[in-house]
């Protein structure tokens, strides 16, 4: 049974991820990154670590995806047109050079990946052959939500703390970084509309010049 | 299963999202290979968490998933600030700090 869960698992995760960078727009490859979460949420559960997939399916599938697809409607439909446009002008006019970046990134992914096999399955460690320790079903076991919360809140609080104050930083940071700034953009979305309101006469272009009262007053 | 089924699987997503940095342009795709890379490393820790029967990787695992979330965070208000300021979204275009 966890035999067929896991390759029904890893079957997604790694579909999930060949779509991620695979697909063409961005707005399929988020899909394709929630099918991997999803999965990799499994593999968790498989691995006795339930508070931590519960987090990957709340927060990584949940949160960050939806942070995603909202971005991606802002700005995506015109990344994924500029991106498909200069693939078509790189492979009209300089060719040679994407098809060779995207042979040398296979290339550098085949020797990634033939190393990393072997660091991780060559390597002497005796546990990998087997399930892993034991484990004993239970309230307060390995990876239940009160053994980590007890590991946060005793030997981790510095790691927990400084998490905490890492997220606030972020937060900050993305404001700063995504907020509106008058000064700065000439070309700003409201820039135009209030020169164009200051030079024409009152009234007009509003419901009340539609009924007449414009050229009354 | 033994836990080198999973540590292959998460080479394996660690290699594509690695792939997919080096090869995409729109640097929303190359955050989402960037979570990939993540992801793959999370796997194996989990899955070296299960075969000490510790919970620590487990922590760590869950640290990742937040530095991932602060990355995502100002990873997308920099593209939502590359939008406004009509720049192209596109890494090889944005780069006027190469001098």
């Amino acid at each position: 049974m966890s035999a067929v869960l896991f390759f029904i698992a890893a079957a997604g995760a790694i579909a999930g991820a060949t779509g991620v960078v695979v697909l063409r727009d961005p707005f399929f490859s988020v899909l394709a990154l929630v099918v991997h979460l999803v999965s990799l949420a499994l593999l968790f559960l498989l691995l006795r670590a339930e508070f931590v997939a519960a987090v990957q399916v709340v927060l990584y599938a949940g949160a960050v995806m939806v942070l995603y697809v909202f971005v991606v409607a802002y700005v995506g439909s015109d990344g994924a047109r500029t991106e498909i446009g200069q693939l078509g002008e790189r492979l009209r006019g300089a060719g040679p050079v994407a098809s060779g970046l995207r042979r040398g990134g296979a290339l550098l992914g085949a020797a990634l990946a033939v190393e990393l096999m072997i660091a991780l399955l060559g390597t002497g460690l005796e546990g990998i052959e087997g399930e892993g320790a034991g484990y004993v079903p239970g309230p307060r076991t390995f990876g239940t939500p009160a053994y980590i919360g007890r590991l946060l809140l005793t030997r981790f609080l510095l790691a927990f703390e400084v998490a905490s104050f890492l997220l606030l930083v972020a937060a900050v940071g993305a404001v700063v970084l995504a907020r509106r700034r008058r000064g700065l953009e000439g070309g700003d979305e409201i820039a135009p509309a209030t020169a164009v309101q200051r030079g024409r006469p009152p009234l007009t272009g509003t419901m009340a010049e539609g009924v007449g009262a414009a050229r009354r007053s | 299963m033994s836990i080198a089924w999973y540590l292959a699987v998460s080479a394996i997503v660690f290699v594509l999202g690695a792939v997919g940095v080096i090869t995409r342009r729109n640097p929303l795709v190359i955050l989402l290979c960037l979570e990939l890379m993540l992801n793959g490393a999370n796997l194996a820790l989990i899955a070296f968490s299960r075969m000490w029967g510790n919970g620590d990787g487990q922590i760590l695992a869950l640290v990742v998933m937040t530095v991932a979330a602060c990355e995502v965070c100002i990873g997308l208000g920099m593209i939502v600030a590359i939008h406004r300021r009509r720049l192209p979204v596109d890494v090889d275009e944005l780069r006027e700090l190469q001098g």
